[in-house]
């Protein structure tokens, strides 16, 4: 089988849209929720989300500097994040210029949980104000989940496998994984992998707060909304943005001289087959989606040293995952650090799986782990393990875990390691 | 240069993210600007809110240049 590894990374995050800089923010233990500025959410039972900042903050996104003018008129903000974040990763990866027969072999499969919510919103308000003929022209493929795909084919010339994930929350792992089998399958020599998400919008908060999936008792405080394994959460803090990888397969990278972050060795997918929004009861779609990466990659338990953790602060779903983990990991959970890094940028829905895999190669490459922000009171039910609360941990990282799982009972991890040669 | 063709150069910049200078009179929006078919249907909505004209579908296929959608502005508007 083909090997499958990273060699690009790309972020556009509530706490920064470039790599190193979200990293260290992460490792700072900064917080990216604010109350909600996008719009007027005073009759909101949530008021809280983590917005991607504008140009003008000290971690804010310019939309200039790799979307075209006509582009960001025409599509909603999940794909002008992910165009960027996809940017970021191929210039990471030094492949920004490909020729004709390389192009042929490079290929995406960037997705979204949503699409362009606001969009949608806002164009059947024109409908409904000014009829179908003032409906925009650009109108569809400006919402569609496919045209980050399709976009950034178009702008930097790829020609192979145009493809997109849609599996709610677990959206950018599912994206990751289907992209580094593609390479294995011999479709493709690189693909851009990964998910975005901007549904931050009167009908995206309002939707959610009606699933009663939002934290909604921290408007006056919202930097400790999310607080995954904490007692007193009680719901996800709504978070937007991309993260985009580069995956290339491992003789193609060390032919051309690319620097190599790690390696896919693990892939596991499953289904719940139980509740629309709920977590099976056991967690036994997260167990056995953990068991398949882990059977994949040919590693045990006691060889993953982090896992980013689905843990999106609702009171139910973090208890479940962390008793999957339990039984899965047996004894070897003692030497294990999981944490939550949604904690300090939110939930990025379909963004979130690829955000998260960026965030464990980087563990991996610095030998740190990011902490659960605002676990001040763990949760009865995960005691004994080590959360990595408050602050970041440097320890040795030589394999790590990411869960994401999504409505519909949607489950897949992700087991990556350095690169062994 | 008149009212209507100021306001009209005005929408064709914003739409198309062109620079000014580039929006001539003769300029083609297909040729010269870079527009595509979709933003023809945008930039004729966009005129037919600014001006409050209607720009039936057989007109608009007829407006290749900004000139013509100034002349067609400037003998249809109310």
């Amino acid at each position: 089988m083909r090997r499958v590894v990273v060699t690009g990374l790309g972020l556009v995050t509530p706490l920064g849209a470039e790599v190193e800089l979200v990293w260290a923010n992460i490792l700072a233990g900064k917080s990216g929720a604010a109350r909600i500025t996008r719009f007027d959410a005073t009759d909101y039972v949530c008021q809280i989300a983590c917005e991607v900042k504008p140009a003008d903050h000290e971690y804010g996104f310019d939309p200039n500097k790799r979307v075209d003018h006509k582009v960001q008129r025409q599509v909603d903000p999940f794909i002008i994040y992910g165009i960027d974040a996809a940017g970021q990763a191929l210039e990471d990866a030094g492949l920004t210029e490909m020729t004709e027969e390389q192009s042929y072999r490079a290929g995406l499969s960037i997705g979204s949980g949503i699409g362009g919510l606001p969009g949608i919103e806002s164009e059947s308000l024109v409908l409904a104000a000014k009829g179908p003929r003032r409906v925009s022209p650009h109108f569809v493929h400006g919402r569609l989940i496919n045209l980050i795909s399709g976009q950034v084919s178009i702008k930097y010339g790829l020609r192979g496998p145009n493809h997109a994930v849609v599996t709610a929350c677990s959206t950018g792992a599912h994206a990751i994984g289907d992209a580094a089998r593609m390479i294995a399958m011999d479709d493709a020599d690189v693909m851009l992998a990964g998910g975005a998400e901007g549904a931050i919008c009167p009908l995206g908060i309002a939707g959610f707060s009606q699933a009663k999936a939002l934290s909604t008792h921290f408007n006056d405080t919202p930097e400790k909304g999310s607080r995954p394994y904490d007692k007193d959460r009680d719901g996800f803090v709504m978070g937007e943005g991309a993260g985009v990888v580069v995956l290339e397969e491992y003789e193609h990278a060390r032919a051309r001289g690319a620097k190599i972050y790690a390696e896919v060795i693990g892939y596991g997918l499953s289904g719940d087959a139980y509740h629309v929004t709920a977590p099976h009861p056991e967690g036994s779609g997260a167990y056995r989606a953990m068991e398949m990466a882990l059977k994949k990659a040919g590693l045990k338990p006691e060889d993953i040293d982090y896992i980013n953790a689905h843990g999106t602060s609702t009171p139910m779903g973090d208890e479940l995952e962390l008793g999957a983990v339990r039984r899965l990991f047996g004894d070897a959970i003692e030497n294990v650090s999981m944490s939550s890094t949604k904690s300090a940028i939110g939930h990025l829905l379909g963004g979130a799986g690829a955000v998260e895999a960026i965030f464990c190669i980087l563990a991996m490459r610095d030998q740190i782990v990011p902490p659960t922000l605002n676990l001040d009171n763990p949760s009865d039910g995960v005691m004994g393990v080590d959360l990595v609360p408050h602050v970041a941990k440097k320890r040795e990282v030589r394999a790590v875990l990411n869960n994401s799982f999504g409505f519909g009972g949607t489950n897949a991890s992700l087991v990556m390691v350095p690169v062994r040669d | 240069m008149s009212d209507t063709a100021e306001r009209v150069k005005k929408i064709v910049v914003e739409h198309l993210g062109v620079e000014a200078e580039k929006v001539t009179e003769e300029a083609s929006f297909i040729d010269d600007l870079g527009a595509d078919s979709l933003d023809i249907v945008e930039l004729v909505m966009a005129f037919e809110e600014e001006f409050g004209v209607e720009i039936p579908d057989d007109a608009a296929e007829k407006i290749g240049t900004v000139k013509d959608a100034i002349t067609y502005i400037d003998s249809n508007k109310a």
